[in-house]
Order: structure tokens, then sequence, then C-alpha cells
């Protein structure tokens, strides 16, 4: 990592390192206790750690001459090893916390591990940790190639990336320590959400940076994709996440907003970070990584305009389709419904546009597992967005809102689409940062697909099953009038789908442990042969 | 128009600009109405805040991610209204910093709780689910009942939640700390002053049955036996 830096680059990493250390002291410092305390410690020892082998490389031989006629893929790498880190993490707790709701007995008595605190150590693992460690890694090396040029600078993207990892671990051990905001997949307190606002600065600027050094005319749409992604969710997470501190020196902190302005604001962000995080970010990733892997244009141009503004502009409406039926007012309500079924639009377009691109390397389909996972993600995609719009309409929300039917939603789409997606680029990307033709062990691929589509399946449909039956279950009303069930029927009735979703999310995580396993020994490997498969670099402006 | 875009995209800023504009407009129609509400919206005359137990167990709810198996919004559905009673309404949630509807029910919902069941009830059950309800799926939460209940900072929490519109007077911050403790001690001299800045509706009961110190279960079951009971409107036919 710290060998392919120039003097001057040890020299800013050493002071961002040394700043670091000091924020954590600071913070350290002010709180004394409590869960800003620890962080400030964790930033403390990151910092120091980081200064002590960036200060030792100022002795070390200088980074390679002609390093800058090359893309600069060491932080790809280590984004990728991050990506599965976290997939193993998010992946674990969530297997975890479904056999808690079939096994409550086994909740160890202790704060720390009860199911309300580490149901949210699950969704921001695997969402932020795992997801988003996979959008900064592959859009730094998507920007590359599709720009033809070399990242603006070398320090900006480890800051970017050792920050945002710094966030998700400040956000998962904080809620273990029972600091919340408790506003779903925004959870993280005041001061992380301040330092992940300059952590996305600094990736936001990087790729602005990027772009304008491009020695391509055009922007390709996969960036587009991904600068929708790092403006609307700089937008989402400023505006969801402004508090008052109790204190500068403690954790805990107030919303600015209250009942149902903060139930739209949280809705309006949730929503759009499905839109914006677990969708604008992997259609970047697919427009790449799809056609790159099945040697096939973009079925159409125009399709993919249509769909990206369509996607843009419906989607940020949608999120007060959570609302239906509740205090929000009834016209926001039907407008969030409106705007949900129409966005079905542009989403097929972008789930169709892949699929036809395919045409004519369906035997690929057949044969090359990587490139499965990337059809199956945008199949799922198609599916999970129809299943969206269709739980928006009024009524048959009115039956699938509270239920596990949302829950079986969400994993078509996180599963089937944003996994998938992730697997099939980082099967596409690992052998050409390893200088190789194939992964260390091609086979175990098909291990892989085969567990996550057997889990997805197997998860969606216990979920789809329970949802429909619980949600049956409490409008249901007796011949004398009065509901049929109790709700306490309705938890009895779930014990064998929380039981099968458990099985379904284990042959999940069974698959990302391959998957990790299968990356480690590609990095380790011998290089076969060296960037056969890479993209040329175009003459530089020297830096 | 596809001239148009094929130009867009070949100035990075001003695809930033129509990605902006564009994720904008949705946002900005939905919630900023929002804001007029309040002229719109009659917030009932004997609509009360959280005491400071019952915040401080609101805190304890938040912290042990409660809200991620109950939701407290009743919706407008007849099932709902007969199950758990009247249907929410948004000024019930008025002073919610942050509100906590919630988005699924692995448990029920909770927006209609108070004084349902006792307060042994709520305490044996939140001790150990199963020996209440021997098929509930709920995590136990037997330290609540052996941990004190941090009383320090509620000022200050309070004093945070006035700067962004609560009705907590200076009088009622600065016997935060006070108030708790009083809420829980129906016998003891301060048990007045919590009916005096509060209302006499509110509850003044032993909630954690232990009347030797003060715990998070006294403030998490004062907490829960007050949703639904801030004001009266809901179950007012008007």
């Amino acid at each position: 990592m710290i060998a392919s830096l120039s003097m001057p680059e040890r020299q800013s990493g050493l002071i961002l390192a040394i700043g670091l250390a000091v924020l954590g002291l600071a913070m350290l410092g002010a709180a004394k206790e409590g869960p800003m305390a620890v962080h400030g410690a964790m930033a403390m020892v990151l910092g120091i750690l980081l200064a002590f082998a960036l200060a030792g490389a100022l002795f070390e031989p200088d980074a390679p001459a002609g390093r800058t006629a090359l893309y600069y893929d060491e932080p790809t790498r280590f984004g990728i090893a991050m990506t599965l880190v976290w997939a193993l993490i998010g992946m674990s707790i969530g297997v975890w916390v479904a056999a808690l709701l079939y096994w409550p007995e086994a909740t160890p008595l202790w704060p720390a591990t009860s199911f309300g605190r580490l149901r949210p150590v699950h969704t921001t693992g695997v969402i932020f940790g795992f997801g988003g460690n996979a959008l900064i890694a592959t859009s730094l090396h998507v920007l590359q190639r599709t720009s033809r040029a070399r990242l603006a600078d070398s320090v900006t993207p480890w800051f970017v990336l050792i920050g945002y990892n710094l966030f998700c671990a400040w956000a998962v051990t904080g809620y273990l320590m029972g600091s919340t905001q408790s506003k779903e997949y925004a959870e993280a307190e005041w001061y992380a959400d301040l330092w992940l606002v300059v952590v996305w600065v600094a990736y936001f600027a990087l790729y602005l940076r990027t772009l304008a050094r491009r020695n391509e005319p055009h922007i390709y749409v996969a960036n587009w994709y991904y600068l929708a992604f790092i403006l609307v969710v700089a937008m989402l997470h400023i505006v969801n996440n402004i508090a008052l501190p109790v204190s500068l020196a403690g954790s805990r902190s107030f919303t600015v907003w209250a009942g149902i302005q903060d139930a739209m604001v949280q809705w309006w962000y949730g929503h759009n970070a499905v839109a914006f995080f677990l969708t604008a970010g992997f259609l970047g990733m697919l427009y790449y990584f799809l056609p790159v892997r099945a040697e096939r244009p973009i079925w159409s141009y125009r399709l993919s305009i249509v769909s990206f503004w369509g996607i843009v502009f419906f989607y940020i409406w949608v999120g007060s389709h959570h609302l239906h039926y509740t205090a929000l007012p009834y016209w926001v309500q039907t407008l969030g419904m409106t705007f949900s079924v129409m966005l079905l639009v542009p989403s097929w377009a972008s789930a169709g546009n892949a699929i036809a691109t395919l045409n004519g390397a369906w035997h690929k389909v057949r044969d090359d597992a990587t490139l499965r996972f990337m059809f199956v993600a945008a199949v799922f995609y198609g599916l999970s967005t129809f299943e969206g719009s269709f739980l928006a309409i009024r009524p048959v929300n009115s039956l699938s809102h509270y239920t596990d039917w949302t829950v079986g939603h969400v994993h078509s789409g996180t599963l089937g689409w944003v996994a998938m997606i992730i697997f099939g680029a980082l099967y596409t990307l690992v052998p050409q940062l390893s200088g190789r033709r194939t992964m260390a062990w091609p086979k175990a691929i098909e291990w892989h697909f085969w567990l996550s589509v057997t889990g997805t399946l197997i998860y969606v449909v216990a979920m789809w099953n329970a949802g429909i039956t619980q949600g049956l279950m409490w409008r249901t009303y007796g011949a004398n009038g009065g509901l049929a069930y109790s709700f306490l029927e309705s938890v009895m009735a779930m014990a064998p789908y929380y039981l099968l979703r458990t099985v379904g999310g284990a042959l999940f995580l069974a698959g990302a442990a391959i998957c990790a396993l299968n990356v480690r020994a590609t990095m380790l490997a011998a290089p076969a042969a060296a960037g056969a498969t890479d993209r040329p670099l175009l003459p530089q402006a020297a830096e | 128009m596809l001239r148009l875009h094929y130009n867009l995209e070949r100035v990075s800023m001003g695809l930033v600009a129509a990605i902006i504009v564009a994720a904008s407009i949705g946002g900005l129609v939905e919630i900023a109405p929002l804001f007029t509400i309040d002229e719109t919206l009659e917030a009932p005359a004997d609509l009360r805040p959280h005491t400071p137990l019952e915040l401080a167990g609101r805190e304890i709810y938040i912290r042990e991610g409660c809200y991620a198996c109950h939701s407290q919004m009743v919706r407008t559905l007849a099932d709902e209204i007969d199950r758990y009673g009247p249907y929410s309404l948004a000024a019930e949630s008025a002073y919610d910093h942050p509100m906590l509807w919630g988005s699924k029910r692995t448990g029920p919902d909770l927006a209609r709780i108070g004084e349902k069941y006792s307060d042994a009830w709520h305490a044996a059950h939140l001790v150990n689910p199963r020996a209440v309800v021997p098929a509930s799926i709920m995590p136990a939460y037997p330290w609540l009942a052996a941990t004190p209940l941090e009383t320090s900072s509620l000022s200050a929490q309070m004093a945070t939640l006035a700067r962004l519109g609560v009705p907590y007077s200076r009088e009622r911050i600065a016997n935060a700390a006070q108030d708790a403790l009083a809420q829980a001690r129906p016998d003891s001299a301060g048990a007045t002053g919590v009916a005096e800045r509060y209302g006499a509706r509110v509850a003044v009961r032993p909630f954690g049955g232990d009347p030797t110190r003060l715990t998070e279960m006294d403030a998490v079951v004062a907490y829960l036996q007050s949703l639904g009971r801030l004001t009266t409107a809901a179950h007012d036919p008007h």
C-alpha cells in the first residue's frame, strides 16, 4: 500500500494520520467515557498506527518511477478486501439475529448482544460496510478505465476508504454500546455523521478531479450513476441527520425533525438510500462490468438516458409509500404511490437494457458463473422493482406493511440484486487486478453461484409466505364479528418460516465465505498474464 | 433531446447540476408543505410532553432498538383499530424527536399500550417475556431491573429538546432529576411537584416495583404506560 506512494504523498499521509490521532485524542479527552470516548480511542489508535507506518516508510525506497503512466488500483484492492470483511461480519450477524427469532432463548443475557442492538449492526454492516466499500472500490476502477486517466491524486482515495471504514466501525460499535439515533439505516450518532460528510466531500472532489483529467470526450453512463449515488446520498445524509447534540462532549443528540415531519424526512431518506445507494451506485457497476464480461456493448444508449433520468427524478418522490394509512397527509401518500408505480418504467428499462446486452452472449451466461451472477442480478433487479411498485399501491400495502413481506422484498433486492452484482463485478475485477486471466479457484465460483441463488430463493419465498400469512391473520374476522387471531397466534405461525429464512441466509453466507477465500487466494497468487485484459492508459499530463 | 444529452454528458459540472435539480424536486414538493402543517393542524389542548422519567424510558427504548420490532402507529384500518385502539393522530408524536412509528411488527404495535397491562406485568415481561407469554420470541432484558437509572443528564436532554420546540419550561428542566425519582415514589415529597408540572393525569407509581432504588425498569415501564396517553384527543370522536 504505502510502497505505491511517493515521498511527498507519504508526508501528506503522515500529516493526515497525525490529524486523525489528534482528533481521536480530542474526542477521548472531551467525552472521557461512553461511546464517544471509545470512538475517540479507536481513531487515535488508527491514526498512531498509520503515522508510524508512514513515518517508517519515509526511509524506504520511493515509489517506482513511471507510476503516473499506470492506473492506480491499490485503493481498489484494499476496498475489495474491506468489502469481503464487512460481508462476512454483516451477513454472519444477519444469520445470527435470524436464528434468534426462531430460538430467542439463545440470546446471551448481556446488553450488547440482544436483537435490537445487533439488528442495525447487520443492516449497517451489509449496506454500508459490504455495499459501500464495493461501490467505492469499483467506482475508482471504473472511473479510471472509462476516463482513461489515473486518479487525480494518490492520497485522497486512501483518505476516502480508510475514513469511510472508520465511519462504519464507529457506527456498528456504537450500536453495541447502545449509541443510536434510532433512525433506520441512519443510526450512527452526530459526530460519525459529520465525519462521513468530510469523507464524502473528499470522494466527490476526487471523482470530479479525475473526470476533469479524462481522455475520453464523453462521460460513460456508469459514471452518471456513480455521480448520482455520491451527490444524492450526500443530500439525503445531511438533511436526515441534522441533529442537536445534547453536549459536544457526548454522543447523544436529538434530531431536529419531529413527528410527521421526521417520518417524512426519514422515509424520504430511507427509500432513497435504497434508490441512490443500493440502486444507482450498483447500476453504475452493472453498466460497466456486465458489458466488459459479456464483451458486448450496452444494447441501447437511448434507453440508458431515459432510465437514468427517470430513476433520478422519480425515485425521490416515492418515500411516502412507507407511510400509507398513517397520520401523514393523504395527498403525500398518494404522490408517493403514484411515483412508485411510474418508477417501474425506468427500472424495467434498466433491467431490460442489461438483459438485452447479453444477446449474442447467452452461451457465455451458460458457461461462465461470473456473467451468470450479473444476469441473475439483472433479473432480480427487475423482479424486486416490480414487487416494489406493487407493494407501494395503497391497498396492497395495507396487507404487506409491518409484515415480513417487506423483509422478503428488501432481501430479494439486496441478496438477489445488490450482492449478486457485487460478486459478478468482483470475479471480473479481481483476476485483472492480480494480473491473471481467471480466479485462483474457478470452480469455486460455480459453488458460490448456486449457494447464492438457492439461499436467496429459500429466504425470499419463506418471507413472502411469512408476510402474507401475518397480514391475513391480522385482518381476518371470525363469524362472531371479532378478530379471528390474537397477535401471538400470528407470531407462532412464523416459526417455520423464520427457521427456513435462517437456512437460506446461512447458505448465502457460506457462498460469501467461499468468495472471500477465493479472492484472497487470487490476490496472493502469482500473476499469470499481467494486465492482459486491461484498457490502455493514454499518455498523461504531469501531476 | 438526444443531441442535448450528447452535449450534457461531456460536461461533468453540467451533469452534476442536472442531477441535483432532478433529485431535489420530489423532496421539496413533498416535505416543504409539511412545515406549514402547524397552521392547519390544531394541537390538542391537553397534549403534554413526556415526563423526565418517561423520557429516560424512551431513551432506553431507543438504546435497545425496540423500534426494530414494535411500531407505534395505528393505521386507519378497521382491523388495526379493533386490535389496538383508535388510529394514531399526527399531534400525538408532535414532540417526538425522533418519531418512533417503526416499520415492522415482529411484535405488536405499542401506540396504545399505555395502561393496558399492569406495571407488574410489564416488569415481569421485560425480565423474561416467556415467563408471562410462553410463546413470545422477544429477547429478555433482565439488566433493566438491575441497572440504576442515570438521571443526571436528563436536564441537559430536556434543555436540548426545549430548543427544538418541546414545551419544557425552565422549571421542568431544573427539576428533571428530582421529578424522575418522584414519579416512581408516590409517597415522597416531590410527588406533588410532578403533578403540578405535568398535569394531574400523569401516573405516579412505583413502576419497576423496587422501592429501594430507581432503576431503568422504572423508566421503561413508565414510558410504556404513557404511550397513547399524552392526550385524549384520539379517543375523542369530535
